[in-house]
């Protein structure tokens, strides 16, 4: 049985409500009895039709799933210009939409439209503009080539759909995390069944009646919906499944999908460190801040995978990067109607109790003033908290920005050696030799210079995990790769046989094979000519 | 082991991007033991090749070449960090309660599964080659002997059929069948002689709990009256000799589960394309082979039926090509390997990005104004006028 429930809106079920326990007493007409039967019956009668309705979800589901098979099956997601239209209905839907998209943004997590258009509308433009450009040669087989040897024979790889595959967005980029992966899956020419984040309820509610207006409903299909419904979809077998989220959703659904052995790609998360060297240009300095601070609290308030999550930086430079970030938030970061608010109530609580922390509660430097009602915690710097606190032992996903510091900046690789693999490692320096240390003896997803946030427009880079920030990747041409099969393909022709690949074999069929493998196509014409004598090792 | 370099784009602008191919750490490889040499050094050579640690676990079912593999590879290769574990299936269970940065599994769907569900505790990446019933379609306009060659040596001539991608049934014409089965029986004979039993050129069955399962596939009744050519067996020598069926029906044992040994079903239809319904009712197989000149034919073949990989006029050979991914797609596997696909699905790609502290675009940050926006839009669409534009405040909303 799947534990879905955390990071998710706690769901009590009748079934859990204990019945009250009645006194025994004399009760020679049998009243109590009767009233415990009504009782049992009342609960029982709550948990039968608990499970209808789960029944009936789970037949809908199996219905749109169907359905997708289908027209897959049919052929109907193959062609170029089908996948061609769908690429162009999302980009009309992306300019049409953007209003009631920034409007459902605002509502979902208090989003400014500027920063919903940035991370969220421009980037899918891009991304499906960069589809549209590529998809023809992306849809192309891929000539191979073959050794002489296997003269004459061509080989080649096709790109080819998996078939029906569903996708998991996640609640912090409800559109972009959903949308990105829709267009991979489409230009492979998939059918798709598209689950957004009930914590994101507008932004779910905004595909689900949208995306059918503009796309094929017969081939994509979104169902909203909690834990249930996401434990649902995992009993169905998929071809391909596609996660955001969280490590521990992640094994639940890898788990899943063992049962119908299943590929998945798991875009995780992880502690993603920014070490910051000395910069000896004030110029350089003032442009690292400005995208430290952007990283974090410019960026959905630190609720993103790719957000810096802590700094790393030298003990002595420490108190200078402080006042300098106070600095860009007093100036920046001090409107409620910039920074995104935290999503739901579970999620503030989890960040009140990592500041609430009496151990760590001592190292905030600035900020650390919390709102319930409006789910706003201020940008806050912690100097030095405790390595196994919770801010420091979990993924933070909020505006609390740890800075560990470190008697020298090469310490950050061993501090980073044994820790579990973030989604990027952030660097700001201008030093070759640090630079060159980290990319070599540090591991994790990506790793950015100098900036940080921005390697997620690129689609020539692969975006995707390691170890605990997941597998797989995608964006550009990852995406398209991500949800197609690459099928090998061999044409052989009927003329030239050659009698030593057939029984009964002797020792000059194994040395005509042992000259194939070295590709010794000197030894093979001697020995065809028989100039050449067999030799037996 | 070149770091590849990567266009970067307009967005961020100057920047300079390149992926570089990272080990993955330590990696498990549990191989099988039809070849117990080649499938346990083949994923080895892509782990080293990629930088990885290694544990080989090689199959129990294959004795002397797990032990050969214990005995002599500490003495070539830097034991520290390839190792080999024997055992069976207590030491597989504790191998992968380990975390591990891979695994590639060669082997059958069953186990793949308890395999895939261990990795998903440490989320391991995996890649899975399993098998499949890898069907034959053969047209009637080819050259017979060389098809018939290219057939048998596919089948009884890779391990008397216990491979993954031997031909494991053929769809024909009913009309064309016999000459089919005429040019088989010759090509049989040819190869293993009149008394194949007594070939050495034909591998036996790996083993006893085999030779049975073999067994249970030809008593199945619906199968009976359907040999037409060989079915001697040794349970001894673990032999049985090379077998055609014709026309059994679909749902005998024999054409629903993976046969993997030297039992070849003819299954006859009345048109060829029937024969892609047939084989779309199947799990995808790990290959699929067609023998045809017609290129309609061939070119609805490889659009209609899925596979890991497909072979045109031949069989088993795509193996070979070191420059074709090979692995397979749904029940027969995911990920691939050979050649460069190996290192591929031994690394970990990273995204490297390069940014300078020059071009500094303030409007990336708040407070945030609709002329940022306008900025963004340009930059993000790539549009240089509308860029230019907007730094003079000359776009509109």
């Amino acid at each position: 049985m799947y534990n879905l429930y955390f990071f998710f809106s706690k769901v009590t079920y009748l079934s859990d409500k204990q019945p009250k326990r009645i006194k025994q007493r004399r009760d020679p007409l049998g009243r109590c009895s009767q009233l415990r039967k009504l009782k049992g019956k009342g609960a029982l009668e709550a948990r039968e039709s608990k499970d209808r309705r789960r029944r009936k979800m789970a037949m809908d589901l199996e219905r749109v799933v169907e359905q997708a098979r289908e027209t897959f099956e049919s052929g109907g997601t193959r062609s170029y210009f089908w996948r061609r239209s769908q690429l162009r209905a999302l980009k009309d839907l992306l300019h049409e939409k953007e209003a009631a998209i920034c409007e459902a943004l605002k509502l979902d997590l208090g989003k400014h439209r500027v920063e919903a258009y940035r991370d969220e509308i421009g980037f899918l433009i891009k991304s499906v503009d960069h589809a549209l450009q590529n998809l023809k040669k992306w849809m192309k087989p891929e000539k191979v080539s073959v050794p002489l040897v296997a003269f004459p024979t061509t080989s080649e790889v096709v790109l080819e759909p998996l078939g029906v595959v569903l996708i998991f967005a996640s609640w912090n980029f409800p559109i972009g995390l959903s949308l990105e992966p829709l267009i991979g899956a489409i230009s492979a020419g998939n059918s798709v069944v598209l689950k957004p984040s009930e914590l994101a309820s507008a932004s779910s509610k905004f595909l689900a009646t949208n995306l059918p207006k503009y796309l094929d409903n017969k081939a994509v299909s979104v169902i909203e919906g909690g834990p249930l419904v996401g434990q649902q979809l995992l009993e169905q077998k998929w071809d391909k499944i596609f996660f955001t989220g969280s490590a521990r959703i992640g094994r639940i659904i890898m788990t899943a999908a063992a049962k119908h052995l299943t590929p998945v790609c798991l875009e995780l998360g992880g502690k993603c460190p920014a070490i910051i060297d000395s910069l000896s240009r004030s110029r350089d300095v003032k442009v690292a801040i400005n995208r430290v601070a952007g990283a974090k609290w410019g960026f959905c308030s630190g609720q993103a995978c790719i957000a810096i999550d802590y700094l790393l930086v030298e003990e002595k430079y420490a108190p200078f990067l402080v006042d300098l970030l106070k600095e860009k938030i007093k100036n920046c970061y001090m409107r409620p109607a910039d920074l995104t608010r935290i999503v739901n109530k579970q999620h503030f609580q989890r960040l009140r109790e990592m500041i609430e922390d009496p151990l760590v509660a001592d190292t905030v430097v600035h900020g650390g003033s919390l709102d319930q009602e409006s789910l706003y915690i201020e940008p806050t710097i912690l100097l030095d908290p405790p390595l196994d606190s919770e801010v420091m032992k979990e993924e933070i996903f909020g505006p609390l920005l740890p800075i560990i510091t470190l008697k020298k900046i090469g310490d950050s690789i061993e501090f980073l050696k044994g820790r579990p693999k973030p989604l990027v490692i952030y660097a700001f320096t201008n030093d070759e030799k640090l630079k060159k240390r980290i990319i070599e003896e540090t591991s994790s997803g990506a790793v950015t210079f100098n900036d940080a946030v921005i390697q997620f427009a690129l689609d020539t880079l692969p975006f995707g995990g390691t170890g605990e920030s997941g597998f797989g990747k995608y964006h550009g041409r990852f995406s398209f790769d991500q949800f197609s099969h690459r099928k090998a393909v061999m044409r052989r022709s009927f003329c030239l046989e050659f009698s030593f690949r057939y029984p009964p074999w002797n020792e000059r069929k194994l040395q005509f094979l042992r000259y194939i493998y070295s590709f010794n196509y000197v030894g093979l014409l001697l020995l065809f000519l028989g100039l050449k004598r067999c030799s037996s090792t | 082991m070149k770091p590849e370099k990567v266009s970067s784009i307009l967005t961020a602008f100057p920047s300079s991007s390149k992926i570089v191919s990272e080990p993955l750490g330590v990696v498990l490889i549990i191989s099988a033991w039809n070849f117990p040499f080649l499938l346990g050094i083949d994923p080895v050579i892509g782990a080293i090749a990629a930088g990885n640690a290694v544990v080989l676990k090689p199959s129990e079912s294959s004795p002397a070449t797990s032990s050969l593999f214990a005995r002599i590879l500490p003495s070539y290769v830097d034991s520290s960090c390839i190792k080999i574990v024997e055992g069976s299936i207590s030491e597989t269970t504790r191998l992968l309660e380990q975390k591990w940065d891979k695994i590639l599994y060669t082997g059958n769907a069953i186990v793949a599964r308890i395999i895939l569900a261990a990795a998903a505790k440490h989320l391991t990446p995996v890649v899975l080659e399993l098998g499949g019933k890898c069907p034959v379609v053969v047209d009637s306009d080819i050259d017979l002997k060389a098809a018939a060659r290219r057939i048998v040596v596919g089948k009884w001539g890779t391990n008397n059929g216990q491979a993954c991608i031997a031909p494991d049934y053929i769809i024909t014409t009913k009309s064309f069948s016999p000459k089919l089965v005429d040019a088989l029986k010759t090509t049989l004979e040819k190869f293993y002689g009149k008394e194949p039993m007594k070939s050495e050129d034909l591998s036996r069955v790996v083993n006893s709990n085999h030779f049975s399962r073999l067994t249970r596939l030809l008593a199945d009744e619906k199968v009976s009256g359907k040999v037409i050519h060989g079915g001697e067996r040794d349970e001894k020598q673990l032999k049985i000799a090379p077998t055609l069926l014709l026309d059994i029906p679909d749902d005998s044992l024999m054409m629903q589960e993976e046969i993997f040994g030297p039992l070849l079903p003819i299954i006859t239809v009345d048109n060829l394309e029937e024969s892609f319904d047939l084989i779309n009712s199947k799990p995808k197989p790990l290959a699929a082979y067609l023998f045809t000149t017609s290129k309609k034919l061939k070119e609805k073949f490889l659009n209609s039926v899925s596979a890991g990989g497909m072979l045109i006029n031949d069989t088993t050979l795509h193996f070979t090509n070191t420059n074709l991914p090979f692995g397979g797609v749904g029940e027969s596997g995911m990920g691939s390997y050979h050649g460069k696909f190996s290192f591929d699905a031994f690394t970990h790609k990273k995204g490297v990005l390069h940014r300078s502290f020059v071009g500094e675009v303030s409007a990336r940050y708040p407070p945030y104004t609709p002329r940022k926006q306008k900025f963004l839009k340009a930059v993000l669409n790539g549009d240089i006028t509308d860029l230019v534009l907007s730094v003079f405040g000359c776009l509109k909303s």
